[in-house]
């Protein structure tokens, strides 16, 4: 680890992405994620890599189609509008097993809506926002620390699983400036290697394909069971989550990304009036942490869920918390963000109630 | 201890700066910090501010209702944040931009006429370092020494230029607010 630099967020993911031996970044700008593309546009030719800045988002995901295929780390950012141009070239991705980071700064919608920091494209990255059986570990940072190890941990698990990852990240994350430490730069001769699938030259072998396609069912059937047993696995093995208080808590918040972050000043808020809250936060939203919220539920007769949307991520609390206690919402929508004082102010509703 | 700070005015002012010195020279204390703009729209013409919170703990929320301690560098900040402004808190407020009296009775005022200031350092521009001295003598959010460190790493290049002007205004913004406490 080098000392410590203010960074903005979105120069911390494009700096993480560098190190964790990003070597092909695509991109085409839109706000709030603009600075990570400029970013990417001074830093990645530095390093002797590849920026190329595409003419949409359809184009940036099939070219991320193409760059992975050949087998070397690639990268796009982009904030929801553009996010969801991308959908159909993910699902071809997951299909075709291509490992890739995909960044999402999400800001507010639906439609053009506005350039404010939101939470409202957990349903479209969460559950899969392009067509068919596949699924996208997904991970939500709270602070720039944490999206630098997880934005290099996200290329890690893209490699690992063959399959595009997404940093769920919002405009606060993006635009707000923290101190952080980035590791040292990975050894590119570390890295897994990509030897028995990537499209390296057929040369002395049997040619290959990289593709999400077959006419035969029973074939296609095969492929897709082999994404479901990769999406077991991850479930295994990948859930990630912070606890913060919770150990003698009575109520107990969820709340994931900067929100997170937020809510776990209404904690110290509530327990300073007497009130035992405890934040549970999953990193991991996709696999999501159900079994340990589960077991948290059992001893608490409240499990508020705080959002920048209307409610998406509370499906997968109630899926977790299975009527063991009540499940209370607040939320801003639009990109409005909810701050300390309000979400208590909900809180002290519901405990009245 | 938390401060929880707001700095705002119109866009060009120099409050985004005023506020990553701060966050800056609070890492360079050793401790924790964060800086969150407003960013948009309301950049253009309107207002513009951001958010640090410099603390001896971990940051929570750098989302802050309620500040302990503000900047003011025009009318419509003060309009919109002085009712924010905690119980006692501190506001420094640049009496150049705003003629007008502060309504609060229950907070420490600290008035400075900064672009007056600056304009006889030299520059009009430095008003927001004469802002940012006074802040820092008021609050004692972080240390003179600190502060040039921060203005050391972050004015390079052509702005190198600037260095000593901005110094000099952290200096004199220092001994106008001592004046007053």
């Amino acid at each position: 680890m080098g000392e410590k630099i203010m960074v903005k967020g979105t120069e911390a993911i494009g700096e993480a992405a560098i190190r964790a031996g990003c070597k092909v970044y695509f991109g085409y700008p839109i706000t709030p994620q603009s600075e990570l593309t400029e970013y990417m546009s001074r830093r990645m030719p530095q390093e002797g890599r590849v920026f190329l800045q595409a003419e949409s988002e359809v184009a940036t995901v099939n070219m991320m189609y193409g760059a992975s295929s050949v087998g070397v780390r690639v990268m796009t950012s982009t904030s929801s509008p553009g996010f969801s141009l991308m959908q159909e070239g993910i699902s071809y991705m997951a299909n075709a097993r291509l490992p890739a980071v995909f960044v999402d700064v999400v800001r507010g919608g639906p439609g053009l809506g506005d350039i404010q920091p939101s939470q409202g494209d957990y349903f479209q990255v969460v559950k899969g926002g392009g067509h068919g059986d596949y699924r996208l570990p997904v991970y939500s940072p709270s602070s720039l620390q944490e999206a630098v190890e997880l934005t290099i941990h996200a290329f890690d698990v893209a490699d690992k699983y063959r399959t595009p990852v997404v940093i769920f990240a919002d405009g606060m994350l993006g635009q707000m400036m923290e101190p952080v430490e980035f590791p040292d730069p990975v050894d590119p001769s570390t890295l897994p290697s990509k030897d028995d699938w990537a499209l390296t030259g057929a040369r002395g072998r049997k040619a290959r394909y990289v593709t999400s396609f077959d006419i035969d069912p029973y074939k296609l059937e095969q492929m897709n069971l082999v994404l479901q047993e990769t999406y077991k696995k991850i479930e295994a093995e990948e859930k990630k989550w912070e606890e913060f208080m919770t150990d003698d808590a009575e109520i107990i918040f969820v709340a994931h990304g900067t929100v997170g972050r937020i809510v776990k000043s209404t904690v110290k808020m509530a327990r300073e009036k007497g009130i035992k809250a405890g934040l549970f936060r999953p990193i991991s939203l996709y696999p999501f942490p159900y079994e340990r919220l589960a077991e948290l539920a059992e001893k608490v007769d409240i499990v508020m869920t705080v959002e920048m949307s209307a409610g998406q991520m509370l499906e997968d609390v109630k899926l977790a918390v299975m009527g063991r206690a009540e499940t209370p919402f607040y939320g801003r929508l639009a990109g409005v963000i909810p701050t300390p004082a309000e979400i208590l102010e909900a809180m002290m509703k519901e405990i009245r109630r | 201890m938390e401060h929880r700070i707001i700095a705002a005015g119109f866009g060009g002012q120099g409050v985004m700066l005023f506020g990553q010195i701060i966050a800056l020279a609070g890492m360079i204390e050793d401790k924790h910090v964060t800086w969150l703009p407003s960013y948009g729209p309301e950049m253009r013409g309107g207002t513009a501010n951001c958010t640090v919170v410099v603390s001896d703990d971990p940051v929570a929320s750098p989302v802050v209702d309620m500040p302990n301690e503000i900047a003011i560098f025009n009318i419509p900040s003060l309009l919109k944040f002085e009712p924010t402004l905690a119980e006692g808190g501190i506001l420094v407020m640049n009496t150049s931009m705003i003629d007008r009296e502060p309504q609060r009775k229950d907070i420490k005022v600290i008035k400075i006429a900064a672009n007056d200031v600056a304009e006889k350092l030299g520059n009009v521009k430095a008003q927001n370092m004469v802002m940012l001295g006074a802040f820092i003598e008021t609050t004692k959010v972080v240390s003179k020494e600190s502060v040039f460190k921060a203005l050391e790493k972050k004015m390079t290049g052509k702005k190198a230029a600037f260095l000593d002007l901005n110094k000099r205004a952290v200096e004199e913004g220092m001994k106008l607010a001592r004046e007053q406490l």
